[in-house]
């Protein structure tokens, strides 16, 4: 069932030119760098559609290739009860073919793209390096056929992000972004490698095609009464919110803008950021099982995350910015999609969206490039004659992200709009608490998909009027510039202008691949091409609510649009500024993006930096150097100091020391052990007293007298035995007087000790 | 406490003197009575060794009191030998000026 095809390839050629430009790339000069990037990621490119050729023609459609050449046992540790089994190969089934071919041919747009926009940059051949070694680990997370090897080039598209957002690391701004990014999506990567470890505890395996046969273990209850798969599906959706930028884990992104243009556009923008959204179609299996509670998560955080993105879009300044906050929105919707059901729906939206938002960025890196570097929109206007080619593919972007038919954003959209009004959650068989089994199903089968959709809807509303107000202050009206920026204002040359245009007529056309049931038969070939491996949504919609869905989401997009004409038509108008005067409170709070990064800097930053600030300062430097190391040394130094005085060279003191000591070590030997020895103790039998002298071993040598009765006369006179016995004649009390001493010295130790005899 | 003979005056006496001579060496500074209060504790010694080996009839007491005064003498001979070549030094047999191995 499964063909072979030589899959390895796809990752190893951009590896090899990563290879080839880190390591030579400064002796061979721009155009051989960039040839060896463009050329491995092109070469990439048509293996790969090789690949989804030969998958598409040969084989069962539910089937995958698979690397007969690479194919290892990669951890591998038996014995003592413990048996684990780790493999890594790598497969391509319909899924991994859509990511495939979004990843490398947009990849080679924008490599294009930057050999035009990088020339100048002293770190030409360290850029490529970094862009064809992140082409590399993606299509390793693409194509990986088990969770461990897509997290081999989960982490390695983070590091690369990394690096790129860093790249002009010499100004601290983006360093600290890059640190950011990679942080943020530490905390993420930990919830992912537990659901990687909690899955394997439970069934042994992390392949894809096998944790579908092991549902019966998952489904059964692993805490609370909840099926395993439940929190194994919400511990990946975690790293997903990292890598995707979701709520609580999105603030990254706006950040991340700090890199060069092509790297927001290819990496934050087009692949990389929709990882977690290919994660979660891969795993579904996992999100299907009852109850839906993950799906609930995955949706009610998509939604939320595109309505609150959007909102913050709406107010922002920075070109990038704004575009960054519209892909944190759009991949809310990607979750959404995935999130109610409507897989093909959310990965159909991360192909369209991966064609206008990479052309999006590329677009505000042609922007930039012509205004020296400045990204404040509010500084631009009336671009448009200036960059014709980009104000026009520009304004398909728009068209498409806005969602206007029929362009591609339009039918993506619509799918998971219509999705997200179709699903039905399960969440209960019985009650919880005082809410009934009624209540719960209807709240997760009507209100919480209603739900969903009218913030969606309203993100959809915001999407529009955000990119438009961008498009009109951008390119409509006069320059607001220096003088100096207007007279170098100039097209982008045809490795920047081209790829646009190609983005621009895929804008256009990609959507044409899943035009809905309704609008024509058999057209949804897109959903089609997804449907034997991915599940279809729960519930198809009647036609009439699905023109009706599509008639709501294009007249919100065109009110957006026609909103914002009105306000920023030829610039600012007044309204506008009067409008962010009256609502200053809101306008405040959506500018400072719902002063989320604020709030995490007082719960999380501070605390770590100041619980670090007392591991360095107090633990550290003080208890660990100073007290324990240093503080060594000084009792040593100070121990010296004092004996120093000792060794004064004087040779009478040395010789009095003697004296004393040798004769206090005299008189301790001399008279401890006769002391010690006249402590004696007693044991009693009736009138037969037992006397035992004491002191142990130290008192060899000695000898003994005893008085039993204190009357002056000694019973026992220097005897050497140690334990003496006594029967007393009658009743009474009696004083005993015993003297232990040493006959080699001379000195005796005595001690009296009153007995009773009843 | 040993019984009271006439040995105990002896023994009393070379206590005595093992006591002067051993304050001798402390207190004094010139380096020659050191030595001389060295040779009475060395004294002293011999003769409680004595005393003892009379008081005990056995011989080997009186042999190491010969031992010692031949020993005593020897080391008189170099004690005076490094006194003389201090001296020549430092044109000094005080014994609180040689303090320099202190270092």
């Amino acid at each position: 069932m499964d063909a072979s095809f030589p899959l390895h390839l796809i990752p190893l050629l951009p590896l090899l030119g990563a290879i080839i430009n880190l390591l030579l790339g400064r002796r061979l000069g721009k155009g051989a760098v960039a040839l060896v990037a463009c050329g491995s990621v092109a070469a990439a490119a048509l293996v790969a559609t090789r690949a989804v050729w030969v998958l598409g023609t040969e084989g069962l459609p539910s089937g995958a290739l698979v690397d007969r050449f690479f194919q290892a046992d990669w951890i591998f540790s038996s014995g003592d009860g413990l048996d684990l089994h780790v493999s890594a190969g790598l497969m391509l089934d319909r899924l991994s073919a859509v990511m495939v071919l979004v990843v490398t041919w947009i990849g080679l747009l924008i490599h294009i793209y930057a050999t035009g926009y990088m020339e100048h940059d002293p770190g030409y051949h360290r850029f490529f390096g970094y862009l064809n070694l992140f082409m590399g680990a993606m299509l390793i997370l693409v194509l990986g056929d088990s969770l461990p090897v897509t997290f081999v080039g989960w982490e390695g598209v983070g590091v690369c992000s990394y690096l790129l957002i860093g790249f002009w690391y010499a100004e601290d701004k983006n360093a600290t972004a890059g640190r950011k990014a990679f942080i943020v999506n530490r905390v993420g990567d930990f919830g992912f490698l537990l659901g990687m470890c909690l899955l394997f505890s439970l069934i042994g395996t992390l392949k894809y095609s096998e944790i579908g046969s092991h549902m019966q273990t998952l489904r059964q209850p692993l805490w609370l009464g909840w099926p395993a798969a439940c929190f194994i599906a919400l511990l990946i959706f975690v790293g997903c919110t990292g890598k995707s930028a979701q709520i609580p884990l999105h603030i990254w992104l706006p950040d991340a803008m700090a890199g060069p243009t092509p790297v927001s556009a290819l990496i934050h923008a087009a692949t990389m950021v929709t990882a977690g959204v290919y994660v979660v179609a891969r795993t579904h299996v996992l999100f299907d099982v009852f109850p839906t509670s993950a799906k609930m998560v995955v949706a009610g955080i998509g939604a939320a995350t595109a309505l609150m993105a959007a909102t913050v879009g709406i107010v922002q300044r920075d070109f990038k910015r704004i575009l960054a906050y519209s892909t944190v929105s759009q991949l809310g919707f990607m979750f959404v999609g995935v999130g109610t059901g409507a897989y093909a729906a959310g990965i159909f939206h991360l192909m369209t969206h991966a064609f206008f938002k990479a052309g999006l960025f590329l677009g505000a890196g042609s922007v930039m490039h012509a205004m020296g570097g400045e990204g404040d929109i509010t500084k631009m206007g009336g671009l448009g004659k200036h960059l014709p080619v980009t104000r026009w593919t520009f304004f398909i972007y728009c068209l498409a992200i806005a969602g206007i038919f029929p362009l591609a954003g339009f039918f993506s959209k619509d799918a998971i709009l219509a999705g997200a009004w179709a699903a039905r959650f399960q969440l209960a068989r019985q009650g919880f608490g005082p809410f009934s089994v009624e209540w719960v199903q209807h709240f997760t089968q009507d209100i919480y998909p209603k739900l969903i959709w009218s913030l969606l809807a309203a993100a959809a509303l915001c999407t529009a009027f955000y990119m438009w107000r961008l498009y009109f202050v951008v390119f409509t009206g006069r320059f607001r510039g220096t003088a100096d920026q207007e007279h170098h204002l100039h097209e982008s040359p045809p490795e920047m202008t081209v790829p646009l245009m190609v983005l621009a007529a895929g804008s256009v056309v990609a959507g044409w691949v899943g035009v809905p049931a309704v609008m024509y038969h058999e057209g949804d070939w897109f959903g089609a091409w997804l449907a034997p491996v991915l599940p279809p949504p729960a519930q198809e919609l009647s036609h009439s609510v699905e023109w009706g869905l599509m008639a709501v989401a294009l007249c919100l997009s065109v009110i957006g649009i026609a909103s914002a004409y009105l306000l920023y038509y030829g610039g600012i108008s007044e309204a506008a500024r009067r409008a962010a005067q009256i609502l200053r409170p809101l306008y405040l709070l959506l500018y400072n993006k719902y002063y989320i990064d604020e709030l995490y800097d007082v719960v999380f930053v501070r605390p770590l930096k100041r619980t670090a600030w007392f591991l360095w300062y107090v633990v550290d430097a003080f208890f660990i150097d100073k007290v324990l190391v240093q503080g060594w040394a000084w009792m040593v130094s100070m121990l010296g100091r004092a004996v120093r005085y000792l060794q004064n060279g004087e040779v009478q003191r040395y010789l009095v020391g003697v004296l004393v000591g040798t004769a206090g070590i005299l008189w301790v030997t001399t008279t401890l052990p006769p002391r010690r020895a006249a402590a004696f103790r007693l044991s009693q039998q009736g009138r037969r007293v037992t006397l035992e002298a004491g002191g142990g071993s130290s008192r060899v040598g000695l000898v003994y007298r005893v008085d039993w009765e204190s009357d002056g006369k000694w019973d026992e006179v220097d005897t050497r035995w140690s334990t003496l016995t006594h029967e007393y004649p009658g009743q009474g009390t009696y004083k005993i007087l015993f003297e232990a001493r040493d006959p080699r010295w001379g000195t005796s130790s005595t001690r009296r000790r009153v007995v009773h005899i009843e | 406490m040993l019984p009271l003979s006439y040995f105990n005056y002896y023994l009393a006496l070379g206590a005595v003197l093992f006591a002067i001579g051993a304050v001798g060496v402390i207190a004094r500074r010139n380096a020659l009575i050191a030595l001389m209060s060295v040779e009475l504790m060395l004294n002293a010694a011999n003769l409680t060794l004595v005393v003892f080996a009379r008081a005990q009839h056995d011989m080997r007491g009186q042999a190491v009191a010969f031992l010692t005064i031949a020993v005593a003498a020897a080391e008189a001979a170099v004690g005076l030998a490094i006194v003389v070549g201090v001296f020549r030094n430092r044109r000094s047999t005080q014994l609180d000026d040689l303090t320099m191995m202190k270092h």
